[in-house]
């Protein structure tokens, strides 16, 4: 891929790269084969400082824009979408939510410990009742003098088990469906928090996802982020930058998987010549490419946007669709050029096509991203084009 | 402690390389260039000096390269060195090894030196030359293929451990002294985001050959390439094949005795 990178852009990602192909991989296979999680590659991860990437130096980060998160995200999912899902939710989820919205001493507590990779993050919107309408959730938070007390369950929540702080939406008013929703940090040691089920999942089989229960849990009021019923707000903006994080983890999913069927193509023969030599491959490959590029370049641009405080909400839903649809149908292609070998265990391939069928589900579904771009595109023409 | 670190831009390991029509070189394009792992050992041996001698330790990277090599020089300052030197003349297009040390013997001179470390060689022409006619020109001792290197108490002198035929051999050594790398002397660390943003605002000091005091040439060039030329095609695999193993072994022994001469 050739697109103008400054010098520490490219060393950002090449540190990405090389710590992701030399530690990580691994790791990966044998975390993804035990479903056992892998917490110490988070530790490094945090000490090369990929899970404080745009947290200000003050409070242990790096200080660096969506961009380098982008770059490094890319490289991670590239060889293990497990750690890269948690990385991209620490990063542009919890992460951000804290520094954004967090006061002065949540801030103070938490992000070091996060950008140092000592603590995870994770963020909670999804209710069994409660998927893509996310004003229909339920959870309660009622306040009870310096505390709130919370009840009720959230489910699909990746690291759940695993974070020392968990963005919580929650219902502070239940007549009002926006703006009725409050944001806390929870933290899993509040009393009456519980792990309910733990999934057991298609794919990202190193990454966990679990139910979390709050059962009368109380949370100190000092937990709130921003103001009561600012929730909603901060859900949607949050998940412009997690969207733009999952766009770049579809592009580092559908790259390896090209990869991988290029490098398979090459090795096997069929009819005494080269898969890699038949124009059915070469058509594949050459559609695989564009679109893996054209997805890059979105998700690129949704983080310049992002980076230089445009709204964004359009431009990363554009990203995320695209990309999570072209790592889907660039992983269908990448199979088939492997043939049945690329249905067994024994080529990564297996892996990457399970891997991306989540991206057209998380942080928003295909459709809810086309619902976001539609409402965009058409609220733009009546302000711009006269009737 | 002054500690340095040589270090030398080479093609990727990785990278596919071709040579030019001259023959007077390798194909430029599409390659990518890192830092000669070998001396990325060094760089790192001379951080965990400096991390075990104190604050007044300083590792300075030393290089003589294009004007592309201040990329890979930035990455060893993103790694932890604090500065650098980068001698960077068109004159030194495709130097010799005497040629490169003389240049080297004159930049490490100007910065001053505890100790230097450097690679055991370059890994694209391989002829790890360099370190010895700098430990010559500079007319102190050299310690080669280090695998393990530690300090005295006082810093005055090091006991290296270098890998010999068969084993190892355990060399003490006075200061100043020149100590090339091999592989497994360390795990050289990752450059971090933290360390590559601390980067921008370290030093590279840009020389020319005539700030370093030479006049037109840095001197003769000890040896010339005629010609490059690329390794032989290998001639691929011949598959012996028989009904009976009795007879495949025959015809193998005969393919090894007449064609490939080798029994």
């Amino acid at each position: 891929m050739n697109y103008p990178l400054a010098e520490d852009e490219r060393m950002i990602q090449k540190t990405a790269r090389d710590f992701a192909r030399r530690e990580l991989a691994s790791v990966s296979i044998e975390a993804n084969r035990t479903g056992v999680f892998p917490e110490g590659i988070f530790k490094q991860l945090g000490d090369l400082g990929f899970m404080g990437v745009t947290v200000p130096e003050e409070y242990g980060g790096v200080d660096l824009g969506t961009f380098s998160l982008v770059l490094a995200l890319e490289e991670i999912n590239a060889v293990c979408a497990s750690t890269g899902v948690t990385m991209s939710v620490h990063n542009s989820l919890a992460n951000w939510c804290i520094l954004k919205y967090g006061s002065e001493e949540l801030r103070k507590r938490f992000l070091p410990r996060l950008a140092s990779g000592e603590m995870l993050g994770a963020y909670a919107i999804t209710e069994s009742e409660a998927g893509s309408d996310v004003s229909g959730m339920r959870l309660s938070a009622v306040r009870k003098g310096n505390e709130y007390v919370l009840n009720g369950a959230k489910i699909f929540i990746s690291t759940g088990n695993k974070a020392g702080a968990i963005i919580v939406f929650a219902r502070t008013d239940p007549k009002d469906r926006t703006r009725g929703i409050s944001a806390f940090v929870v933290e899993p040691d509040a009393p009456g928090f519980s792990i309910g089920k733990i999934e057991k999942k298609m794919g990202l089989r190193a990454s966990t996802t679990v139910e979390i229960v709050f059962d009368d849990c109380r949370v100190s009021a000092d937990n709130l982020l921003g103001t009561e019923g600012l929730g909603m707000k901060i859900a949607l903006a949050g998940l412009d930058g997690g969207r733009i994080g999952i766009a770049a983890q579809s592009v580092g999913i559908a790259q390896a998987a090209l990869d991988e069927g290029i490098r398979y193509s090459r090795q096997r023969k069929q009819f005494n010549t080269r898969i890699v030599d038949f124009q059915s491959t070469r058509w594949k490959i050459a559609d695989m490419a564009t679109a893996v590029e054209a997805a890059r370049l979105l998700t690129y641009r949704a983080a310049k946007l992002r980076d230089a405080g445009e709204p964004c909400s359009k431009e990363a839903a554009m990203a995320k669709l695209f990309a999570s649809r072209t790592a889907n149908a660039v992983v269908y292609d990448a199979l088939q050029m492997h043939g049945g070998a690329g249905y067994t265990e024994e080529f990564l391939i297996e892996r990457l096509f399970r891997d991306a069928r989540v991206t057209e589900l998380y942080e928003g579904t295909s459709e809810i991203q086309r619902i976001v771009i539609s409402k965009a595109v058409v609220e733009e023409f009546e302000r711009t084009v006269q009737d | 402690m002054k500690i340095l670190a040589l270090l030398k831009r080479v093609p990727d390991t990785e990278a596919k390389i071709l040579i030019n029509q001259e023959g007077t070189g390798i194909k430029d394009e599409g390659i990518k260039y890192v830092i000669n792992t070998y001396d990325e050992y060094a760089v790192e041996e001379g951080l965990r000096l400096k991390e075990k001698t104190g604050a007044a330790s300083t590792v300075t990277v030393v290089c003589a390269g294009p004007e592309e090599a201040t990329e890979l020089i930035r990455t060893a300052l993103a790694m932890g060195a604090d500065d650098a030197v980068h001698v960077c003349d068109r004159a030194l297009d495709r130097p010799d090894p005497f040629v490169i040390a003389a240049v080297l013997a004159k930049a490490v001179r100007a910065e001053g030196f505890d100790i230097i470390f450097c690679g055991k060689q370059a890994i694209d022409d391989d002829m790890g030359q360099v370190q010895s006619i700098l430990a010559e020109m500079l007319d102190i001792p050299q310690v080669n293929v280090a695998t393990a290197f530690e300090i005295a108490s006082d810093s005055k002198r090091a006991t290296v451990r270098r890998r010999v035929e068969g084993g190892d051999e355990k060399v003490e050594t006075s200061l100043p002294v020149i100590v090339s790398c091999e592989k497994g002397l360390n795990e050289p660390r990752y450059a971090s985001l933290p360390g590559i943003m601390k980067a921008k605002k370290k030093e590279i000091r840009k020389k020319t050959l005539a700030d370093l005091g030479f006049g037109e040439a840095p001197g003769e060039a000890r040896s010339s390439i005629l010609r490059w030329l690329p390794p032989p095609k290998s001639s691929g695999c011949t598959m012996v094949k028989a009904e009976e193993t009795r007879d495949a072994v025959k015809e193998l022994v005969r393919l090894l005795r007449e064609e490939a001469k080798v029994v």
